[in-house]
């Protein structure tokens, strides 16, 4: 008999369970090769086993030692369910399964240490597009469009837009000529692939990024721009044509930068934009995070550090406020490329976005070229799980909130207003983008749905998540080689090609019904909502 | 129905402004002393005489007073700004006034411009204000009328076309897909674009905001409702200004079916279409009269004889305007 110890960690207290048949496995071990987390190993168990092995049943009991895969009680090797051995055995004889009795969470701060994750919020379920539908069809006095035949503007701008009576126009036998440089404005696919750095994703994940963008961009012309993230860009990809689908970012840690500003002489083209990352919605408040397990050398190289945990500070060093990010930030920003190139600032939703938003359109110089909100709902590849899952903002409401606090002064569509963080999140981006255009939003931004559409098995509901670990199971959030090589960036490239094509038709078929044939930002109207709180927040109809 | 360009009655008096009312004993009370408590003096009144013979559908308002008016003193050496300013504020203050004491309706106080409204069937409304008679009151050379209500909202005679500011007429036929959009930007735009009763109002107010406040030629104004696609901007050598104005008003883009049909403060006359082509529109006439009709039975009935060939149906990127001697220009957006 052994003795009870009921502090000791056993399977039962992990977040899943390992379900394995010793009838179907034929102990190839793939499983547990596969298996990036060490979560399982082949042991030998002693079993009571039943066999029969002559022409006729003889069925025999007998005590056996035999090889059987099982899952380690460790809180450091705890599965996550990513599902990598049920994908790669060829018999179907293990899975993993979420365990609702799970002591996680109680167990895994031993040491003191906080739990630090990647992915996503776990914890909010809610979701308010879902409450929204279309609600305002064309049909008699105006009619419906047809998404196949009709021509759709599926374009947003990115750039500070200056009001009509401010346009420094000259008029010339009933012409009206620019008389003076206006603040760049790009108009851009109003669906950006955002700041996913080089030492977050595998340079293979970030490289299938990058190469749907330029395919989408010089094949079926659509003009998508990817955020590069920060930390930097490869040195070629800055000297090529393609930097002017690219939006380089720069945050709190200016990693990359130096690579950058050298780079400068050497580009032919401008980037498509610059964005100041001031917060980002999974983790608000709090800086950037690359754990040393990912600094490889090549992200060494990129970002120019020593390998070593990489933390941005949660604030740009000298910042105090707003107006003056808007003098330093903005005009450095701006001066370094000609003020050819517009540059916006994200922040994280917050009770505070709407100030933020107008201090920035009140702003005399004219100079921030959009405004990005990231919801709670937004991802990381690292972060403490207290971040990710308390705190943050939802993002609808945070930018319809901005829209109307901009109408109220006349001021609608001055800075473009790009909200993100969840949308895409049950996989249907246009329906998600289409609905936040409607609120107000010009645009909007995703980033997990992309690596979903790499293979990422990361969810809501506690799976994987695990992008800190520097073990990403499909090769996209590691800089581990073995496992980088598990990534097709082509197979990941086209999946993204994909399924932006889709996206366009399903824009247009949303599009379509309400008779519009250009983006109906603000047409609040469109929409009706079964939930009167939703309604009345929103100030849209609701509708039973 | 808006006049404009005016004759018998009101030929005397084309420099003072006129005012349109439809309101109440009571109404028409509050508005004299208004009017005399702000220096406006009045000159000239005109009254119909109205035609009470049972049966007629219509929902008449009890009084319809059109009276024009000495600008105040103090304002006889004032700017035209300042003075069209005046003209804008003193309406909506009345309309104010009556509204709060549901005592009427102003529809326009503008030189030379008179705006008749009712409920009702178009033929006896024409029957009560005697509009069959040629007895030669009421004249003008240029009238914008039209005869079918607003049908998605409520029935309210500010509803009903066509609007009037500062000036500038506008009737249209179709939907504004994007009123909400045009409304909330318009409402920040200027004092005077209120209302919006009608989604059709947008239209007005736009072509106002255009040309009386950005004072941009009138080319603009469809480049502002309904703006060229970017693919086709890229090869325009204006690519410049007019991504510029795209941007700057995108807000006030429509999308949607509409022809609209403006007459502006110079006695010219303009129409276009959405830019799908989605409702109809046809210019036609002769050596005398110059019409724009949302349908073409309209310009049968009242040019019936009139050169049918020389008919014009401007399509989805086309302006015509009709000058005060009858010369239609068009061009393409
Ligand atoms: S689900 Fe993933 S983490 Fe769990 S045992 Fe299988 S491969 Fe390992
Ligand atoms: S599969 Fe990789 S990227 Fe996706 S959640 Fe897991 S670790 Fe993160």
């Amino acid at each position: 008999m052994e003795t009870m110890r009921t502090q000791e960690v056993t399977v039962n207290d992990l977040p899943w369970k390992i379900e394995h048949s010793t009838i179907r496995c034929t102990m190839c071990g793939s499983c547990v090769a596969a298996c990036t987390f060490n979560a399982i190993e082949a042991k030998m168990e002693r079993r009571s086993v039943t066999i029969s092995t002559g022409h006729q049943p003889e069925p025999m009991q007998q005590h056996k030692a035999i090889p059987v895969i099982l899952q380690k009680n460790s809180i450091a090797h705890a599965c996550v369910g990513c599902g990598m051995c049920e994908k790669i055995c060829p018999n179907k004889a293990i899975k993993p399964v979420r365990n609702l009795d799970s002591r996680y969470n109680v167990l895994a701060r031993s040491g003191g240490t906080t739990i630090k994750r990647g992915g996503r919020n776990n914890l909010i379920q809610e979701r308010t597009l879902d409450k929204i539908v279309v609600g305002r069809i064309s049909q008699m006095t105006d009619p419906s469009l047809d998404a196949e035949r009709h021509v759709f503007d599926i374009l947003a701008p990115f750039g500070r837009v200056l009001p009509a009576n401010k346009l420094p126009f000259a008029q010339e036998n009933g012409e009206l000529r620019l008389t003076a440089q206006t603040p760049p404005v790009n108009w851009i696919y109003p669906l950006i692939f955002s700041d996913m750095s080089i030492g977050a994703l595998s340079t293979r994940a970030w490289e299938a990024i990058a190469l749907a963008v330029g395919y989408l961009n010089e094949k079926h012309h659509l003009p998508v721009r990817m955020s590069s993230g920060e930390g930097g860009m490869p040195v070629n990809l800055m000297k090529s044509d393609f930097l002017k689908y690219t939006m380089i970012q720069i945050a709190s840690g200016h990693f990359g930068w130096n690579r950058i500003v050298r780079a400068m002489p050497h580009m032919n083209v401008d980037p498509a934009g610059i964005i100041i990352k001031i917060g980002q919605g999974a983790k608000p408040g709090d800086g950037g995070l690359l754990p040393a397990a990912k600094v490889a050398e090549h992200v060494q190289a990129i970002r120019g550090v020593p390998k070593a945990d990489l933390m941005s500070p949660p604030n740009h060093q000298g910042l105090y406020s707003i107006e003056e990010s808007v003098q330093k930030m903005f005009m450095s920003m701006n001066a370094a490329f000609k003020f050819r190139v517009p540059v916006a600032i994200k922040c994280a939703a917050s009770a505070t976005s709407v100030s933020v938003y107008n201090n920035l359109l009140r702003d005399p110089y004219l100079i921030c070229g959009g405004f990005f909100i990231d919801g709670i709902q937004g991802g990381t590849g690292a972060a403490n799980e207290v971040s990710l899952d308390h705190t943050g903002h939802p993002i609808v409401s945070k930018t319809r909130e901005c829209y109307l606090a901009a109408v109220k002064q006349g001021l609608q569509g001055q800075i473009p207003l790009w909200a993100g963080g969840g949308v895409g999140l049950t996989g249907n981006a246009a329906a998600d983008a289409f609905k936040m255009i409607c609120l107000g939003a010009n645009g909007v931004f995703l980033g997990k749905l992309l690596i979903q559409l790499c293979g990422c098995v990361g969810n809501e509901h506690g799976r994987c998540n695990a992008c800190s670990t520097g073990h990403c199971p499909t090769g996209i959030c590691t800089q581990d080689p073995r496992l980088v090589k598990r990534l097709d960036i082509d197979k990941a490239a086209q999946n993204i090609v994909d399924y932006t094509l889709a996206f366009d038709m399903e824009m247009r078929k949303l599009m379509a019904p309400v008779g519009n044939s250009t983006l109906p930002v603000g047409r609040s109207d469109a929409l009706v909502t079964t939930d009167r709180a939703i309604a009345e927040k929103l100030g849209i109809q609701y509708a039973c | 129905m808006v006049m404009q360009d005016l004759y018998g009655e009101f030929a005397e008096y084309k420099d003072k402004p006129l005012l349109s009312l439809a309101c109440t004993q009571k109404g028409a009370k509050l508005v004299e002393d208004y009017m005399e408590n702000n220096s406006f003096v009045q000159v000239h009144e005109w009254i119909p005489k109205v035609n009470k013979q049972p049966g007629l559908d219509i929902k008449a308002m009890p009084y319809y007073i059109f009276r024009n008016y000495d600008y105040p003193d103090y304002l006889a050496k004032a700017s035209k700004e300042a003075k069209e300013e005046l003209l804008l504020s003193t309406r909506l203050a009345i309309r104010e006034l009556l509204e709060k004491n549901d005592q009427g309706y102003a529809f326009s106080f503008w030189p030379d411009v008179l705006t008749l409204k009712e409920i009702g069937d178009p033929r006896d409304i024409a029957t009560y204000f005697g509009l069959w008679n040629d007895s030669g009151e009421l004249l003008a050379k240029n009238i914008v009328v039209q005869c079918r209500q607003n049908t998605n909202y409520e029935i309210v005679r500010y509803a009903a076309h066509p609007f009037f500011i500062q000036g500038y007429t506008l009737c249209a036929n179709g939907e504004n897909t994007f009123y909400t959009k045009n409304k909330e930007f318009q409402k920040s735009l200027n004092k005077g674009y209120i209302g919006f009763e009608s989604d059709s109002q947008n239209f007005l107010y736009t072509l106002h905001y255009v040309l009386h406040e950005l004072k941009w030629p009138i080319k603009y104004y469809k480049h502002v409702i309904t703006p060229l696609q970017f693919e086709e901007l890229e090869n325009r050598p204006d690519q410049a200004a007019l991504q510029a104005i795209r941007q700057s008003l995108g807000h006030l883009e429509i999308n949607g079916p509409n022809t609209i049909i403006g007459m502006l403060p110079d006695n010219s006359m303009m129409t276009c279409c959405d830019s799908k082509k989605l409702r109809p529109v046809v210019v036609g006439g002769d050596e005398e009269t110059i019409a724009i009709s949302s349908e073409v039975c309209g310009l049968n009935v009242i040019l019936p004889d009139r050169d049918k060939t020389k008919d014009i149906y401007p399509n989805e990127r086309e302006v015509v305007v009709i000058n005060e001697e009858l010369e239609v220009q068009r061009w393409k957006q």
